[in-house]
């Protein structure tokens, strides 16, 4: 949403820019006779929906000391995904002293992937906590400082040890504002790597966002650009409520080019990563790279697929969504999730209960196989959805061509 | 409103909770009932036991006054919880309701050594705690039976109430799972630069928990000002402490973290011990405090509670070590109120109590567009609908 001029402000990049969102008044109690709409009411964005988000940094809504005159496309700087996480970071702690950091090793040691190397230093040892191996302590002490104001970023050496915390993120975490009846809010961000790395065995392999979706008042996100990653991690900072971020252990070392300004990314909305119009395929997170692979080969063979990044796993970004269902009428998921109880299979519910008269056929899902993920390399690749079977089901929704 | 600052203020001012309360009826009668503050010294009866740490002395200050109010407090707690059992039993309350009688002497006495830069979380034995901490008897009645005028606007529960302005965290429902938040509430305290301490309560059903010794592991190493309290009323649910705990002797299983026990039915022990421990934790860091209590009713309100102990067992704490009584007493014996001033302070807590009922049942239920308000604390105007996306329709805000 654009903000009002503030002094500190960062340029807004996000495909709402052009178009400020008016928000409605809250509604009475009324009966609606049709409720497709699960959509954001908000002011529709006019004809930047295709553009590349990258390079709407030039007709953004930039406000006042943001850039001089070069945008995001000239000058800039590289760096690898865990160097952005740890600039958003860094930029959000020296922003706000309430921002702390709680994890294992994310103090002398900077982090078991460098996200919080040299913080100590620079922060000091109270900010950058290094906490026993207690999960579930050490998030329920994340949560119970949260409620007094403090916003603390608490980090899964690997997201699946946040399984044991799990009772803290669904029962306090994600409930204390409503149970509390608005009383306290929870400003706490949740991050780690997930995901199916190399050979890291079953239990280091886990996609936890398919066991905290269902939990009423958290807000995930999953970043998938050294971009986005900065962004995300910025927004979700500075987000009121608790956010779980998901990164990917295969996608630290990502190189790219992000603006030098300060900015940050929508925590609700997805990303457009290829405009299209045969088929509008749905993604997140590490399938990202596995699908822009895949659209190669299906360009080569003619087919126009538009591709686009969900970011936001939990609200989905529907509206963005559905314009582009509205376009293509044809969808395909591909996430990284197992089958059952998966981000797929929420996302493929929602689209079908919203969008089903814009369908052409039934949408398609990929997913990883509803197995522990194995420790050997062929039996691991097999578990996780590679481009050819992604071509060969565009290939199947779509038609021969 | 204000048990709390009553207890601390040393003028005469009485409790302003809701409902009517004949202003100055502590010295109404002009004649007798002394509402002074000139300091009276009593020894505690049952001694400390210290676990790594010289016990605090057993001569405590109180005055007459303190006296008073924490005979007030108790018995207008009392009579809450007594109508919160009738309320249940006639299905006004539903679901879980714990009550608190005879473990009141823990919250009134360690309210009278805390102010209000200092953070308490419990479990779900909160509804007195609550009122310790600021709250109102209609605003527990109302969030027990599910109304607008609840704390948490009755979506919260017998299990869930909290009182920001007044330092209480809740209200939680997994126990155990408050003693970590309880830690970082105190390392928010020791972060923030604010001269409080943080009281972690939990019983002796959850002093098993794992997750209670990680928080004090880390609270040991980073010296957090945490008070780690164990209201040991002996049984867990149906389970009493010698099945359940190795060593039951709760204060001292902190191990490096030292520990004291307190007779949990004295007031004075309990004022004497958390202010001793307060102390302490703002230089060093956690201790422990096991409060020795007992509760008369069961463990909820669909315990009958005789099943697991004998009924002379529950009388016979009654009748000996009662918190209200034993204060009655203290007030008799040092000729601070007659009985009958003692009858009429009780008439009035009774009729507060009736009154923050009556008005709690007149509180109507939360509109059904709070169903999805407080879920997220600032959405994007999405619109969010009922099960059958036709009849509750919402815009959140």
């Amino acid at each position: 949403m654009a903000m009002a001029a503030a002094p500190t402000l960062p340029i807004y990049h996000g495909l709402r820019a052009a178009a400020p969102a008016k928000q409605p008044a809250p509604a009475k109690l009324t009966a609606h006779s049709h409720c497709r709409l699960a959509l954001p009411l908000r002011a529709r964005a006019s004809s930047s929906s295709s553009r590349p988000l990258r390079h709407v940094a030039a007709n953004a809504v930039a406000t006042k000391e943001a850039v001089s005159t070069s945008s995001s496309t000239q000058g800039g700087h590289e760096l690898l995904m865990f160097e952005a996480l740890r600039e958003g970071l860094g930029e959000e702690m020296e922003r706000d002293p309430n921002v702390c950091v709680i994890g294992e090793d994310v103090g002398d040691y900077g982090g078991s992937y460098k996200v919080t190397k040299g913080f100590t230093e620079k922060f000091g040892s109270w900010r950058v906590l290094d906490t026993p191996i207690a999960e579930n302590s050490f998030t329920g002490m994340a949560i119970g400082a949260a409620m007094t104001g403090l916003r603390p970023v608490v980090e899964g050496m690997n997201m699946g040890f946040l399984l044991l915390a799990y009772n803290q993120i669904a029962n306090n975490c994600g409930m204390l504002h409503y149970t509390s009846g608005g009383q306290f809010t929870i400003p706490i961000v949740i991050r780690g790597p997930g995901g199916v790395g190399r050979q890291l065995g079953a239990e280091h392999s886990q996609r936890l966002e398919s066991y905290f979706q269902s939990v009423p008042g958290l807000q995930m996100v999953a970043c998938s650009t050294p971009y986005n990653a900065k962004g995300l991690m910025k927004a979700a900072i500075r987000c009121e409520n608790p956010v779980i971020l998901y990164e990917h252990v295969l996608l630290y070392n990502l190189k790219e080019r992000i603006p030098d300004e300060e900015y940050t990314c929508c925590l609700e909305e997805a990303e457009m990563v290829r405009p299209g119009s045969d088929i509008t395929i749905l993604t997140y997170s590490r399938m990202r790279y596995h699908v822009t692979q895949a659209a190669k080969t299906l360009v080569d063979r003619g087919y126009d697929p538009e591709i686009i990044d969900i970011r936001s796993l939990k609200p989905f970004d529907m509206y963005t969504i559905g314009e582009s269902i509205k376009k293509t009428h044809r969808v395909l998921i591909v996430e990284e999730c197992m089958r059952t109880g998966g981000i797929g299979a929420s996302l493929r519910s929602a689209i079908m209960e919203t969008f089903w008269d814009e369908l052409d056929g039934p949408i398609g899902c990929l997913s990883s196989q509803d197995v522990p993920t194995p420790y050997s390399g062929p039996l691991e690749e097999l578990t996780v959805v590679q481009p050819p079977q992604i071509v060969a089901a565009v290939e199947n929704l779509c038609g021969k061509k | 409103m204000a048990v709390r600052q009553a207890l601390r203020r040393a003028g005469g001012r009485l409790l302003a909770t809701q409902g009517a309360m004949a202003p100055a009826a502590l010295g109404v009668a002009g004649r007798g009932l002394s509402t002074s503050a000139e300091p009276i010294t009593l020894e505690i009866p049952v001694p400390f036991k210290g676990h790594n740490v010289e016990p605090p002395s057993r001569t405590v200050e109180t005055s007459a006054q303190e006296l008073t109010e924490f005979f007030r407090t108790m018995f207008v707690m009392r009579r809450m919880e007594i109508a919160a059992d009738s309320l249940y039993k006639s299905k006004f309350i539903r679901g879980f309701c714990h009550l608190y009688d005879g473990q009141e002497a823990v919250c009134v006495g360690m309210e009278a050594a805390l102010n209000d830069k200092d953070c308490i979380i419990t479990a779900y034995r909160d509804h007195c705690t609550h009122l310790g901490r600021g709250g109102t008897v209609l605003e527990v009645f109302a969030e027990l039976m599910g109304r607008k005028d609840g704390c948490s606007l009755g979506k919260g529960g017998s299990m869930h109430m909290y009182n920001k302005k007044g330092g209480f965290y809740g209200g939680n429902g997994i126990v155990g799972a408050q003693t970590p938040l309880g830690a970082g509430l105190a390392f928010a305290q020791k972060y923030l630069k604010v001269e409080g301490v943080t009281l972690a309560m939990y019983g002796d059903g959850a002093a098993n928990q794992g997750q209670l010794f990680e928080a004090m592991n880390i609270s040991a190493l980073w010296d957090l000002p945490v008070l780690y309290v164990c209201e040991n009323n002996h049984y867990g649910m149906g389970t009493a402490e010698w099945r359940s705990a190795k060593s039951p002797e709760y204060y001292k299983r902190g191990d490096y973290v030292p520990g004291l026990k307190v007779d949990g039915m004295d007031c004075l022990a309990v004022k004497q011990a958390v202010k001793f421990a307060k102390e302490y934790a703002l230089k060093n860091g956690p201790m422990v405090l096991e409060m020795d209590t007992y509760r008369y009713h069961g463990h909820s309100m669909s315990d009958p509670g005789s099943t697991y102990r004998t009924r002379d067992e529950i009388s016979g704490v009654r009748q000996e070590r009662d918190p209200i009584e034993r204060i009655r007493k203290l007030l008799l014996s040092h000729e601070i109120a007659t009985v009958a001033e003692l009858k009429t302070i009780e008439k009035e807590a009774k009729k507060e109590v009736e009154d923050a009922l009556a008005k709690a049942k007149e509180s109507p239920s939360p509109d059904s567009e709070e169903l999805f308000s407080h879920i997220y604390r600032k959405s994007y105007g999405a619109q969010a609908y009922g099960a059958d996306r036709k009849e509750v329709v919402v815009t959140l805000p």
